[in-house]
């Protein structure tokens, strides 16, 4: 790794940072607009949670000095305050125990939607032209551009409802199958479509013909060689990939009613739970900005050529 | 004769072009303009084409059908004033009759069918879903409109002043960029749903457009604005050093003059572009938005609106979820598409 490779990432890393503190930012300053600011909007606050609040942010107090009280809790404490809707219960609280539903949702999604797309995009461009290439390629710009709402519904419907094979209800047992299948699809498709062109591209170079000259069997050169290769657009694809996870675990986590964060963000708009708001859009956006990060930086490291600028 | 070896001219060669030999030497191909080359190519993608077409079937019917439907979408049927409540409108399946029309098609009356059937409150579902499907090409069409007017100024600012301005306003560009945009959207929707925003445009022509979509599009406003802004920086920046920008500079061109006269009209086919682009991805938000509540109000149907409510009766009424999800992809779908051709046609630089 050369000092410029440094620079940018030191550079990425910052602007990383310069983000997720905007984030922090706007959310805070948003949220105030609301009448009568975020946190006691609502009459219905209990008096230990107005206390809480009160003790804690200093309602009283000017709006920039709440400010960083709230910025410090975050960033030092991991403190989000108290749930106005959920009585004695700390955002933070709701956040871990809705993550650790929806990372595992998250992550298995994610890790499907690699590994089948490179093996079907590797299919389609090994097989460039023929049937199926067709099918595969029709079938990923189909799926590229249904919105996940859509593709969740249609399969509640289909397998859930009419068929009848699969629970509808994300808590139940192997629930959680088709919150997986809705999330993995348009991702997938997004890969596959990646990595066909990216392996067309690859297997057009010279160093391929040379690997078939001298006798490299037709799945080493498509292993050793060609594959390899072929994944780099792939890894700058992971960043954007989990920022559609998250945002599309919102919907499905609502369709199939999963006990996940997503589910939390939603009910927590419609039941006005401002703090709990805060709280999600922080976090989720944190893991957004952080996965691309890494994914750039990955990039950056994989393939040195790639200049940014 | 014409002799070898001579320094006679031959008188023949020097008389003049008979009217059909100067018929041969015109230009006989019409002159072909980048627009008509670009249409040509674009109508040779069988794709494009198609795509086009729907686009503008599904907009003149959303336009159209609504003028002289007999029902109007936010009207209940079993509601009628001076009768009593007809529970029997709703709930329809496709097709039905609710009894008091029964009764009047015995008369001999003939009534416009429910084709998709009522909803819950007794509205006919079939110009719901029309009036839903205007909502949301009208709201796509006009964030992009929105997006274009503030990513071109800024976007041409920056590329023409160059210099600090361009080094300031590409870092706020650099910072929007990298900000998760559907998580900040749906922040943004949530506070301004719950802000003072409908008694504020109370009485202007606002009104009745109602409060969450002036909020989408404050939302497209807000934070849609910079990948146009950056293309369009882009095209400046590598078109003001053509030697026809010094020359209308040399003749004390104003830069808002250079930037209107010259520029602009230079990267038009890239606006287009992505402006034709940005339409499918503003209906999909609002599809998104409308799914999670944060959409349009209660009465006017949209798209995503129509979808959601459709969740809470889907053993029964599955069709009344399948109509809005099927026109919603093919808009998005067709409109992606002929975005796709649109680009290829007319700016095969830019397909990457």
């Amino acid at each position: 790794m050369n000092s410029k490779t440094l620079g940018y990432i030191i550079k990425r890393i910052l602007l990383a940072a310069l983000t997720v503190w905007c984030v922090i930012t706007i959310t805070f300053f948003v949220m105030h607009a609301v009448p009568g600011g975020p946190f006691l909007s609502e009459k219905s606050v209990s008096e230990s949670v107005r206390q809480a609040l009160e003790a804690k942010y200093g309602l009283d107090k000017p709006l920039f000095e709440q400010y960083l009280t709230y910025l410090k809790g975050i960033v030092f404490h991991f403190d989000f305050g108290p749930s106005i809707k959920q009585r004695g219960r700390l955002v933070i609280d709701i956040i871990a125990d809705g993550m650790k539903v929806s990372a595992k949702l998250g992550v298995i999604a994610a890790i499907i939607a690699l590994i089948m797309g490179v093996l079907l995009g590797s299919c389609a461009a090994l097989n460039r032209n023929k049937f199926v290439d067709r099918l595969i390629m029709v079938i990923s710009t189909a799926f590229v551009s249904m919105p996940s709402f859509i593709m969740g519904t249609f399969l509640l419907l289909l397998f859930a409802v009419k068929l009848n094979v699969l629970p509808a209800n994300g808590a139940a047992a192997g629930g959680l199958i088709l919150p997986v299948i809705t999330l993995s699809l348009s991702p997938m498709s997004h890969v596959t479509r990646l990595t066909r062109s990216s392996m067309l591209d690859v297997l057009g170079q010279d160093y391929i013909r040379t690997a078939k000259a001298k006798g490299v069997s037709k799945w080493g050169v498509v292993f050793k060689h060609a594959l390899k290769n072929s994944l780099i657009p792939v890894i700058t694809y992971v960043g954007p990939m989990l920022a559609y996870i998250v945002t599309g675990s919102l919907v499905v986590e609502k369709i199939y009613s999963v006990p996940g964060i997503g589910r939390a963000f939603v009910n927590s708009i419609t039941s006005r739970d401002y703090p709990l708001i805060m709280g999600t859009t922080i976090v989720l956006s944190v893991l957004i900005v952080i996965s691309n990060l890494v994914s750039d930086i990955m990039y950056k490291i994989v393939d040195p050529r790639i200049s940014f600028e | 004769m014409k002799k070898k070896l001579t320094m006679h001219l031959d008188t023949d060669s020097f008389l003049p072009a008979s009217e059909e030999e100067k018929a041969y030497m015109v230009q006989m191909r019409p002159s072909s303009t980048f627009f008509k080359d670009g249409c040509k190519r674009l109508f040779k993608n069988k794709v494009a084409t198609v795509s086009l077409i729907i686009i503008v079937i599904i907009t003149i019917a959303s336009i159209v059908i609504p003028m002289f439907w007999p029902y109007a979408y936010d009207q209940q049927l079993g509601m009628q004033p001076g009768k009593p409540v007809d529970p029997s409108f709703n709930n329809l399946f496709p097709m039905q009759w609710s009894e008091s029309e029964l009764k009047r098609i015995a008369a001999g009356e003939s009534l416009v069918p429910h084709i998709f059937g009522t909803d819950s409150a007794g509205r006919d579902y079939f110009i719901r879903i029309i009036y839903g499907t205007r909502i949301s090409l009208s709201i796509g069409f006009f964030a992009s409109i929105i997006v274009l007017i503030i990513g071109m100024t800024v976007g041409s600012i920056a590329g023409y002043v160059g210099g600090k301005v361009d080094l300031f306003i590409m870092r706020i560009v650099d910072i929007i960029y990298s900000l998760p945009d559907m998580l900040m959207i749906i922040l943004l929707a949530s506070v301004l749903k719950q802000t003072n925003l409908a008694t504020a445009i109370q009485g202007t022509p606002l009104e009745k457009i109602g409060s969450n979509i002036i909020s989408l599009f404050i939302v497209f406003a807000l934070l849609y604005w910079v990948s146009m802004a950056r293309l369009i920086r882009g095209q400046i920046l590598s078109l003001r050093e053509q030697e026809y920008v010094l020359s209308a500079q040399a003749s004390g061109a104003k830069a808002f003059w250079v930037i209107k006269k010259h520029l602009i009209p230079n990267c038009i086919s890239v606006i287009v572009i992505s402006t034709a682009l940005q339409i499918p991805s503003a209906i999909f938000t609002e599809s998104y938005l409308s799914f999670l509540g944060l959409g349009v109000n209660a009465p006017m149907p949209s798209l995503g609106s129509l979808a959601s409510d459709a969740l809470n009766g889907i053993n029964t009424y599955s069709y009344r979820l399948i109509i809005p999800a099927i026109v919603i992809s093919l808009i998005v779908l067709s409109l992606n598409l002929f975005g796709d051709g649109l680009r290829d046609a007319f700016d095969p630089k830019l397909n990457a």
